[in-house]
């Protein structure tokens, strides 16, 4: 067993974990932060995306000992109290999730694309999240989420 | 129309929880002192298993127990639905162990569950799991599998399951014999993969306390579930078997069924005394969940010299798999060959169904359930008449289209439409797809080396389902009512518990935005319950398009109770006669009079009911109903497609994708369009990128992860033309009809049928689903090549 420490939406967590635990299952199983999904066993789903040291990234393909001295922000670490992260609001606005469970992942993936993109375009927005399946929506109104939300991240700066 | 009610855009109650984190999925979902099961799944198609040896499993690390089938001694997973031979006689229907008996018969069968302190030990110990299995040859495809192929079953070396027919076939035959013209096609309906993106999951309990069973599992409908696992396999009574559907990540038909991996844990459960998780991983998911479709189809359709459709005749062979999933044998039949009529006024109808058994996984409903094999057919034959014969796509199908006043019209094949109007949403749709401007967009592509093509599809599907007497007819061995309780509460606020199941369709929204326009209270003070047998009276749970048909009805009626009970509550307190108690915008006043009570205080004073007359008025306020439909409903529509395909490297570019539904009544259009959108992201995948492919000697399945099998991406897409045209339900209250499958119904016609007119030309006739760009590169490769030959 191995200890780990982390910064997880802002308080520091230990753990004792075995070196293969994927980040993922620390996240879930030893912080019960259950808002990250595991939908695939390949990396291909992005269910699981967080975010480490401001990067969006896949937490079923790090090792929770990888992350050990990380910032990591989840999908709980997003929202301040019932006010959510304007992304948060714009999924809600333009009906971006159906059944909501890829929905914290692609939430952490859209904000950093919107982070990380001067002027996000549909064609940006439908590329960047090329990581990210949605079996409901048809992915019509996440592309609009985006945008908006991007938009509104923008604007709150 | 207020804010919150009938047809309002209501933003979704459920989308707080969703978008923090706060979902309550079944794999989030600890209990105390829990174990973790992982199930260990046969490696082969078909084989004999000569023994399993436990032995080193049970001394790994944190192993608290290991079972096969010689411990588990259980009865069949049953199936829901029995369908006769063309001479009466009932299908074969084998029996379906929960772990393998013996035998295995598709790769992914269970044959053990090992239980430990963690998963990772349960997962390690099952690589010690010593089990002797002698490999037997398979039936992977159908037409082996029919033609001498080995049996699946010992007991059915046929491999059918039941040869089933619909329609006259003499009669049929005798207009075939007369027609001006005949357009024959073979159809392969490919074999797809629901994969919702939350993976099953199940976590099984025994209280010894009360001797009561508790079943987490991520399904669409709990009570189906209790029913079938309590009454079939585990013989465990209702009132010692509780079963909770929580937060479910999306459905799409593969988790209406009870699989076995919930008796199996519920069952352990009982043996170990602890609490059993099972959380599936996608590659499990892949050779476990029930797949859909998968049929193959010779379809003839008879036309005069006019164009008019004068007869049908349709020869499907449809994959059943190795076992009868809960509701896959009505699929192909009464979900499938009663939709031949589609949208038009083809007078007589054959179709002629074999059911097969192979060596794969079981096939069941997926989004849609037999109406997209039926629309896909028919779409598809009408686009090759129209070529042959040299009428215009919308020509031929205003020509045979069922007449705007003809409703309610009797088809040949059994239903009876009640409402439509083919020729408005055909309208709709060309205008959204500009139609018009098609030869100009044409000329522009072909300007930079690209072939468009434009394709239509008018469809009809049937659900709402549906009428008991009418399914129960037909072999359906269940009622397909819902249920509703209406329970306000002292202060005035509601929590409704019905029967129906959300799982991405926004019920918590849309059932609240009914109450809120019917008792005229704020949508805020309702909350809808669902999901939890111990909460809800009964249900029969969310498929087919009847949540809000069958269940949102059974909400109403219940409803009008709380309103009537309401009225003589206030007619009490008011000393006036009930009949003369009006209710609007949430006030009860008298007739004539300036005398009025809220909704509010009639709530308050059923529970304090200090001068009710108990003899008449009992106290409280809550109402429960139950609502059988008359009939199914039947939403239908037009799809147009256009694609633009490179003929250089075959990739087809979805350019637009135009749908003009009529779903009846609105009550959220946001909804309604989100999930048409999600309808027609199916079904395109469907059309262009999804296939199950399994090696037909081994019957591996090849693609069975998210790396081979080709799930649409938000770059596989374009943004879609949504539009709703409205004719009301003629048999319930809200006239609504159902929008969760047009989508997936109604579209990969549509998209054949463009890729068809934009390689016709080149002499390309037919391309099957999914048209990868390898198929379409080689259909153009192999045209010119016959064309330079000739």
């Amino acid at each position: 067993m191995v200890k780990i420490s982390m910064t997880v939406n802002g308080k520091n967590v230990e753990g004792e974990v075995s070196p293969r635990t994927l980040l993922v299952e620390f996240i879930r199983e030893h912080l019960k932060l259950t808002g990250t999904h595991v939908g695939c066993d390949t990396s291909q789903c992005g269910a699981c995306v967080i975010h480490v040291d401001g990067d969006s990234a896949k937490s079923c393909t790090m090792l929770a000992v990888q992350a050990d001295g990380s910032n990591i922000i989840t999908i709980e670490g997003l929202a301040n109290g019932e006010e959510m992260h304007p992304m948060q609001a714009a999924f809600k606005e333009n009906h971006g999730l159906q059944c909501g469970f890829c929905t914290p992942g692609m939430v952490m993936s859209a904000i950093d694309l919107a982070n990380k993109n001067g002027d996000l375009t549909e064609e940006l927005v439908r590329e960047g999240l090329e990581g990210n399946i949605c079996r409901c929506t048809g992915y019509h109104n996440i592309v609009k989420s985006v945008l908006d939300g991007a938009n509104a991240m923008k604007a709150a700066e | 129309m207020s804010d919150t009610g009938i047809g309002a855009a209501v933003r979704r109650k459920e989308d707080f929880r969703f978008l923090t984190g706060q979902g309550n999925y079944t794999d989030d979902i600890n209990r105390p002192n829990q174990t973790y099961g992982y199930i260990v799944r046969s490696p082969y198609a078909h084989a004999t298993i000569n023994s399993i040896d436990t032995s080193s499993v049970k001394e790994a690390d944190g192993v608290v127990a290991v079972f096969t089938g010689e411990d588990m001694q259980v009865g069949s997973i049953p199936c829901g639905w029995g369908v006769n031979n063309k001479d009466g006689s009932p299908m074969n229907e084998p029996f379906h162990p929960a772990l393998a008996q013996g035998k295995v018969r598709h790769v992914g069968d269970q044959v053990a569950i090992v239980i430990a302190e963690t998963y990772a030990q349960a997962k390690d110990a099952a690589e010690l799991l010593e089990v002797d299995y002698e490999e037997l040859p398979a039936s992977i495809n159908m037409e082996n599998a029919v033609n001498g192929g080995p049996a699946v079953h010992d007991d059915i070396p046929s491999n059918l399951c039941y040869d089933w027919e619909l329609g006259d076939e003499a009669e049929v035959n005798a207009v075939f014999d007369n027609a001006h013209h005949i357009t024959s096609l073979d159809i392969v309906n490919n074999r797809l993969v629901a994969n919702p993106m939350e993976p099953r999951a199940a976590i099984g309990e025994y209280d010894t306390a009360t001797g009561e069973y508790t079943l987490f599992t991520t399904s669409q409908n709990p009570h189906v579930i209790r029913l079938l696992m309590g009454a079939f396999v585990l013989q465990i009574p209702e009132h010692k078997l509780r079963v909770v559907a929580p937060d479910v990540g999306g459905g799409f038909g593969t988790k209406i069924y009870h699989y076995a991996e919930e008796a199996i844990v519920t069952w352990a459960a009982g043996q170990i005394k602890r609490p059993i998780k099972w959380t599936c991983e996608r590659a499990d998911a892949f050779v476990s969940d029930a797949h859909g479709r998968d049929n193959l189809t010779h379809c003839e359709l008879a036309l005069d010299a006019d164009g008019k459709f004068i007869g049908l005749r349709v020869y499907t062979k449809a994959n059943m798999g190795a076992y009868l999933s809960t509701f896959s044998t009505c699929v192909p039949t009464y979900l499938h060959s009663t939709l031949l009529a589609g949208v038009y006024t083809t007078p007589v109808i054959y179709s002629n169904v074999k059911a097969v058994f192979t060596n794969t996984v079981p096939v069941d409903a997926y989004r849609g359930a037999g109406r997209p094999e039926a629309t896909y057919l028919l779409e598809r034959l009408v686009d090759r008449a129209a070529r042959e014969m040299g009428i215009p796509q919308d020509e031929i199908r205003r020509k045979n289209f069922i007449p705007t006043d003809a409703f309610p019209y009797q088809t040949p094949v059994a239903l009876q439409y009640d409402s439509g109007d083919y020729f408005a949403t055909l309208e709709g749709a060309q205008k959204m797809a500009d139609v018009d401007g098609f030869a100009a967009r044409k000329a522009e592509a072909a300007s930079r080396g690209k072939l468009r093509g434009l394709g239509y599809s008018t469809y009809v599907e049937a659900c709402g389902i549906a009428p008991s007497a009418v399914v129960g007819s037909l072999g359906a061995r269940a009622g397909l009512f819902e249920s509703a309780n209406i329970r306000v509460h002292p202060t005035g606020s509601v929590t409704v518990y019905t029967g129906s199941h959300s799982h991405g369709q926004g019920h918590e929204t849309t059932f609240a935005q009914l109450v809120s326009d019917t008792l005229g209270i704020p949508i805020e003070n309702v909350d809808i319950s669902h999901g939890d047998t111990n909460k809800v009276a009964f249900g029969m749970g969310t498929y087919g398009s009847r949540s809000l048909a069958v269940g949102g009805e059974a909400m109403m009626k219940a409803l009008n109770k709380v309103v009537d009970k309401a009225k003589k509550i206030a007619a009490h307190v008011l000393e006036a006669d009930a009949g003369d108690i009006e209710f609007a915008d949430g006030k009860f006043a008298v007739t004539g009079t300036d005398k009025e009570m809220a909704f509010g205080d009639v709530a308050l004073t059923a529970y304090v009911p200090h001068n009710f007359p108990h003899d008449e008025l009992e106290p409280g306020l809550e109402e429960q109903a139950f609502y059988d439909p008359n009939n199914f409903t039947f939403p239908g529509g037009c799809h147009i497609c256009e694609v633009e395909i490179d003929p250089e490297t075959g990739v087809t570019e979805i350019v637009s994708m135009s749908a003009m539904d009529d779903v009846g009544r609105v009550i959220n259009p946001m909804i309604v369009e989100g999930q048409i959108q999600g309808g027609l992201a199916q079904g395109i995948g469907q059309a262009l990128l999804e296939g199950a492919v399994y090696d037909e000697d081994s019957g591996q399945l090849l693609n069975g992860s998210y790396m081979d099998y080709t799930m649409p991406r938000a770059d596989d897409l374009p943004s879609f033309k949504v539009g709703t045209s409205e004719t009301l339900c003629a048999h319930n209250s809200l006239g609504v009809k159902g929008c969760g499958e047009v989508g997936a119904i109604g579209s990969p016609p549509s998209v054949i049928n463009a890729i068809v007119d934009a390689l016709w030309d080149l002499g390309v006739t037919d391309i099957s689903m999914p048209a990868t760009p390898q198929k379409v590169w080689h259909a153009i490769q192999d045209a010119k090549m016959a064309q330079a030959a000739e």
